[in-house]
């Protein structure tokens, strides 16, 4: 038996990002500073220039830029990471599709924020969420700690799938807020997440002429090509748990895959958010079973792929509330995506905590009880 | 191993999968180019790859949309080779106006009846000098030899290399295919492009170019503007300008090549 013990120490989910990135090994690191995501990168610039980690760490002039240079090293067969928030996430918008089509297996932190008009760095999770569709994994930690073991899985699902994989933190609730977590010996990170691998299939080398993204002969190359992207996100759902499952033997912590689930199995009402509040949603779920309603919590961990098939086991449940921290012209994103499973009737979708609004566990509760009244569609609180 | 931002340039290597580039070659976003070539040479500098990451970009992707990109990787001196091929206009779209398009030259979106553009060409090669790039220069398609030797030559440096070569485009300055050389001559040949060298701290003038530091050596610039339709409806008075104007470029030039000559 190995006698590798983990480290128990205290982080904000920032530097817990950033020390997963450091035990992650990546080659090359860029990035720009936003509000609340600044601090990733600033711990990372410091490894850097200590040495703790040897890598490149490129300071580049916009976050545009920030992904292509990331999105360069991956094509060259580097491991390679940046991170940003909101107004930078948005400013990237075409090489996050560029990068998804490339099938380059970068791995971004997404600390999440409201999107202005007016200037505004708090919570809310309507950045991660428009990206959804661009070929990005997209997954959301709730905790300190499950922000530092997304980021490590991240990097092996990314490597494994091909596809590029966003990992959401909430700004300021989880970035900048200190709580205990376990940081696990190196050696078990190395043997969780070996280096990627140098046989990379197509790697750009001096040498091999091969080019990429040029016109195609014929329309249908480029269909097939966007038609694997959806596959590999269908395959990546196996990858999800696989991996959650092996980083929870190794390491000693997993989450269920794609989704967490707590008492769902007599749930006549189900809850579903995403993020960090689902700390406030659980306590509330947890009074109100205390107070004999048996009600059930469902978060969701990826966004992309969607756990559709975890989505429908709620299908047994009376009435679904989902919480959306995001608000969109047609409702919240959460909303109508588990909609879309379970169907309209079922579906009670509270949009809340947008802009960063405060929203605790009685909140919580008190919504609950609005949306059973309402039935369906939309309740803005 | 090339990147190449969108530009007429994506359009000539061949359709997919096949391709008519023989060497390895990523194609990018308009504006990433200098970006995305950066993260390639840190990349081979991590994984212990021997390589140059070099970007051929129009003058469009360079000068415009991926001027802070080019910016950015000149300050940072990163390990890139950036060839800027300039044939003064957006041509892939369709011959739009550009920062590189000359003043009073005919594209779509500077219409002759209106006098062609305003504005001045953007001298971006002097530009990246002032960024301290170690190695600035420009070049001519009319001139293969002393385009390679500048590639080779910059391909020895390690650090942000910029070359600004002058390419013709046929279809978008309105001449007959068949004159292209011609046309790159004439522009040596009048003075209007000049050719130069930053290398190690020494700026100099390079043959072709340095017999026309002599302006009485210069052929009048008419004869390279008669060549091409996107300047017919040029006027005497405006044709004398900007024969001044590159006088004053021939001045900046020449002062840059005492101050900073051996
Ligand atoms: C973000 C973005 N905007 C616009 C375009 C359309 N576009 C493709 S090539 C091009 C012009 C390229 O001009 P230049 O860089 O001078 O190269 P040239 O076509 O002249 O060779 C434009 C506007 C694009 N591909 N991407
Ligand atoms: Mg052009």
């Amino acid at each position: 038996m190995r006698q590798l013990a983990s480290l128990k120490t205290a982080l904000t989910g920032n530097y817990a990002v950033a020390y997963a990135v450091k035990m992650a090994k990546p080659h090359v690191i860029a990035a720009y500073p936003i509000t609340p995501q600044t601090t990733i990168v600033e711990k990372l610039s410091e490894f850097v220039a200590k040495g703790e980690l040897r890598a490149s760490f490129v300071n580049v002039e916009s976050e545009f830029s920030a992904l292509a240079t990331v999105y360069g090293a991956s094509m060259a067969g580097a491991r390679a990471f940046t991170a940003t928030s909101s107004h930078g996430l948005f400013y990237m918008y075409e090489m996050l599709w560029w990068a998804a089509g490339s099938r380059a297996p970068i791995v971004m932190a997404v600390v999440t924020r409201t999107v202005g008009p007016p200037w505004n760095i708090h919570d809310e999770h309507n950045d991660i969420l428009a990206i959804r569709d661009s070929g990005w994994a997209v997954a959301m930690a709730s905790s300190v700690q499950e922000a530092f073991d997304l980021t490590v899985q991240a990097f092996r699902l990314a490597e494994k799938a091909y596809i590029p994989v966003a990992v959401g933190l909430d700004g300021f609730v989880l970035s900048h807020t200190v709580e205990t977590l376990e940081l696990p010996p190196q050696e078990l990170v190395d043997e969780f997440l070996p280096p990627r691998s140098p046989n990379a299939p197509m790697p750009l080398r001096p040498g091999l002429p091969l080019t990429f993204g040029n016109i195609p002969s014929d329309d249908r190359i480029h269909a097939e090509h966007l038609k694997r992207i959806y596959w590999a996100h269908q395959e990546a759902k196996k990858a999800i748990k696989e991996i959650d499952a092996e980083y929870g033997k190794l390491l000693g912590r997993s989450y269920g895959g794609l989704v967490e689930r707590r008492w769902l199995e007599d749930a006549k009402y189900a809850v579903v958010c995403m993020g960090a509040w689902c700390g406030d949603a659980e306590a509330a779920v947890e009074s109100l079973r205390r107070e004999g309603v048996p009600v059930g919590l469902m978060r969701l961990r990826f966004i992309r792929p969607f756990p559709d098939e975890e989505v429908a086991e709620l299908e047994a449940a009376e009435k679904v509330v989902v919480f959306d921290r995001d608000i969109t012209p047609a409702g919240g994103v959460l909303g109508r995506e588990v909609a879309s499973v379970l169907g309209r009737d079922k579906v009670v979708d509270v949009v809340a905590g947008i802009a960063g609004v405060d929203f605790k566990a009685s909140d919580f509760k008190a919504a609950f009880r609005k949306a059973l009244e309402a039935e369906k569609g939309v309740v803005l609180i | 191993m090339l990147s190449i931002p969108a530009s007429c340039a994506s359009v000539v290597q061949g359709l997919g999968p096949k391709s008519g580039i023989g060497m390895p070659l990523l194609n990018v976003p308009f504006a990433s180019a200098a970006s995305v070539a950066t993260g390639i040479a840190e990349a081979f500098k991590q994984l212990g790859v021997k390589g140059r990451a070099v970007v051929w970009a129009g003058d469009g992707g360079t000068a415009d949309i991926g001027f802070a990109a080019v910016s950015a990787a000149a300050e940072r001196n990163s390990d890139v080779l950036y060839v800027m091929y300039d044939n003064e206009a957006y041509m892939n779209t369709g011959i739009q106006r550009s920062s590189e398009t000359p003043k009073y030259a005919w594209t779509t979106t500077t219409p002759a009846y209106a006098g062609g553009k305003k504005e001045q060409k953007k001298d971006v090669a002097l530009i990246m000098l002032a960024h301290g790039a170690p190695y600035v220069a420009t070049a001519n398609i009319a001139y293969p030899q002393d385009l390679y030797r500048k590639l080779k030559r910059a391909a020895e440096i390690e650090g942000f290399k910029f070359i600004h070569l002058f390419a013709p485009c046929p279809p978008g300055w309105s001449f007959d295919p068949s004159l292209t050389v011609e046309v790159a001559r004439k522009a040596v040949e009048t003075g209007y492009w000049i050719l130069w060298e930053y290398d190690d701290g020494v700026f100099k003038l390079n043959p072709p170019s340095t017999i026309y530091a002599d302006k009485s050596k210069r052929r009048p610039l008419k004869e390279y503007l008669k060549l091409q339709g996107r300047f017919a409806h040029l006027t005497d008075e405006q044709i004398a300008e900007l024969e001044k104007e590159i006088d004053k470029r021939w001045d900046t030039v020449l002062k840059l090549a005492k101050a900073f000559g051996k």
